[in-house]
């Protein structure tokens, strides 16, 4: 303070003032990254322009294009017998793996759930429209439970921020299947899903890795818009005993006598190894070893298939 | 007698150390209701613990008892009330004299009751298996008892693993201890020189199956420890007992076409199931055969 009795700052205070300033701004930019994040929260429903035919009515039996997968998985899906859904009570109310909601009815809520004290993002929670699933993607950095805990149909998820990006990884997944015809995927697998939005599109890219089954990543991706006014109703569902069988009956086919196995090839002209999977058949290369296979002239069958109403055979 | 142990704990087809590594952890994880699971003892063991002491299902190996009771002790400082063995392998019986003497302060009678199908003690008796017998052994379809004010209920499943073993319900909890009958992570182990065959395992699986309810969309509800492996549910149990199944169906097949045991096996009818399960395929695909030849 001067003799006048004005204040004026001294040196400490304009050092103390300036360094105030830093640490201002500083926050205020660090906190603008943290919410420079995307925010997922909200209603989506889904975009069926891919892969349609196999996600809405279903895969037809057999078809494993598209899929790198083992000789082992080959044959689990040779053997599924569709009767198991109905026959086995047990099947009848499971629901779709995490990896694989996202191509079902997949009718989508995503809200955020914050630290009182501290603001910053916990966890995302997401619900499914089928079988009301819901899931818990953790981003407080706790680590994945151990080996003996319990797998769940949604499996346990951690994220982490990749610059816009949101990288989740998911452990302890109960087996279930990566396409509805018997392709199964292991409890042993690992999927990492990539998040991103643009405006009003939401897109998840999806990576499989399953030793048990696969000879190499499943990449899959899949969309949805923005729609405020959904609303996601119950899904609800009660298993019941359809059909008379035998205590214990597990329908399968036996190795080789599983009569259905041409009927997706020859329905859409392929050759039939084409349609067996594996990863040799996703790459273009693939096409020089199919030599004298002629397409058919015209499409017959899911010709037009993009939504619940138009996928008519 | 270190020879005779070995042969009650590691028999041909099974894939469990005979001994555990000396660096072996002992891993505790709440379950449900008053029922806890330790992991890494050899096989897992069961613990139910309350105000009126301690109930466990199978012991583990014999040179890990002091870890076990210290794991045990985080859950309980109560005496071992009851010890139930599932069946007669040493992985899981080996610890019997060990943790029975946790009881020692018991009221008369003094010593905690082990509770186990009558042919278990009949195999250790034949076999001279070096463990402390049960000292309460049953012989029919299934026991009852309440501790912990809990009913709990214990069935047998007649030639399965072998020949005498057990299920253990904790009714209120709403847990199942399986034993051997159920193992997620490897092909079931069927003992035939003990009794064993692959209908009982199947008859056992569809026990656990009757007995266990989900919660919603087969997922939680009633939870399943098995004799090694994961914490499982019914869904769980479901793939076991399809894997089995199948393989018994295409074995089945294979005999009614007159193939030898050693065509059977170059048919590879466990084939798509050989890279989730550990174990040898050609072991359990023998003893299968094996099974149902008798």
């Amino acid at each position: 303070m001067g003799e006048s009795g004005v204040a004026f700052p001294s040196l400490y205070d304009v050092w103390l003032m300036s360094a105030l300033r830093s640490v201002f701004w500083l926050a205020a930019i660090a906190s603008a990254r943290l919410f420079a994040q995307a925010d997922f929260s909200g209603e989506w429903a889904p975009l069926y322009h891919e892969d349609a035919p196999e996600r809405l009515p279903g895969p037809e039996l057999a078809d494993y294009t598209e899929l790198p997968i083992n000789a082992a998985a080959r044959m689990r899906a040779d053997s599924w017998d569709a009767d198991r859904i109905s026959v086995v009570e047990e099947y009848q109310c499971r629901p779709h793996g995490s990896d694989y909601s996202m191509r079902g009815l997949g009718n989508l809520r995503i809200w955020r759930e914050f630290d009182p004290a501290t603001q910053r993002t916990l966890a995302i929670h997401t619900h499914m429209l089928a079988w009301d699933s819901e899931r818990t993607i953790y981003l407080d950095g706790r680590p994945h439970p151990p080996d003996y805990a319990p797998h769940t149909w949604q499996g346990f998820s951690t994220g982490v921020w990749e610059g816009n990006m949101l990288t989740i990884t998911t452990t302890h997944l109960k087996e279930n299947y990566i396409r509805r015809n018997g392709v199964p995927r292991s409890d042993q697998a690992i999927v990492t899903e990539h998040w991103t939005r643009h405006g009003d599109y939401l897109t998840v890219t999806t990576v499989i890795d399953d030793p048990v089954f696969l000879t190499e990543p499943l990449v899959r991706s899949d969309n949805w818009y923005l729609d405020p006014g959904q609303h996601i109703g119950v899904f609800g569902c009660e298993y019941a005993a359809e059909l008379p069988r035998p205590e214990g009956a597990v329908p399968h086919h036996l190795p080789g006598e599983n009569p259905f196995l041409h009927e997706f090839a020859t329905w859409y002209g392929l050759p039939f190894e084409a349609t067996r999977g594996g990863a040799e058949t996703l790459y273009p290369e693939y096409r020089r070893k199919l030599t004298g296979y002629k397409p058919p002239e015209k499409c017959e069958r899911y010709c037009t298939c993009t939504n619940l109403f138009n996928c008519n055979r | 007698m270190a020879a005779v142990l070995l042969a009650g704990a590691l028999p041909a087809q099974q894939s469990s150390p005979a001994s555990a590594p000396n660096n072996a952890e002992i891993h505790v994880l709440p379950v449900q209701g008053a029922v806890s699971m330790l992991v890494g003892g050899g096989a897992n063991i069961t613990v139910q613990a309350g105000k009126d002491g301690i109930l466990l299902v199978d012991t583990g190996l014999p040179e890990l008892a002091p870890k076990i009771i210290a794991a045990l002790r985080t859950l309980s400082d109560g005496p071992v009330r009851y010890i139930v063995n599932t069946h007669v392998h040493t992985d899981h019986t080996g610890g019997n004299e060990a943790l029975a003497k946790l009881g020692r302060d018991n009221p008369p009678p003094t010593f905690p009751r082990i509770i186990a199908n009558l042919a278990v003690q009949e195999r250790m008796a034949s076999n001279q298996i070096d463990v402390l017998w049960p000292n309460d052994t049953y012989s029919t379809p299934f026991k009852d008892f309440s501790f912990n004010n809990e009913p709990i209920v214990v069935y047998h499943i007649p030639a399965a693993h072998t020949d005498g073993d057990s299920l253990v319900f904790f009714r209120r909890s709403d847990v199942i201890s399986a034993g051997d009958i159920f193992t997620p992570d490897r092909y079931p182990f069927i003992d035939l020189e003990r009794g064993g065959s692959v209908q009982g395992i199947i008859n056992g699986l569809n026990k656990i199956l009757e007995i266990t309810v989900p919660l919603r969309y087969q997922e939680g509800g009633t939870y399943v420890i098995p004799g090694h492996g994961r914490l499982c549910d019914e869904a769980d149990v479901v793939e076991f007992r399809d894997m089995v199944t199948i393989i018994r169906d295409r074995v089945q097949d294979l005999i009614k076409k007159g193939m030898s045991l050693e065509q059977v096996k170059a048919a590879k009818p466990s084939f798509d199931y050989d890279t989730q399960y550990s174990g040898s395929p050609d072991a359990f695909v023998e003893a299968v055969y094996k099974s149902l030849k008798r």
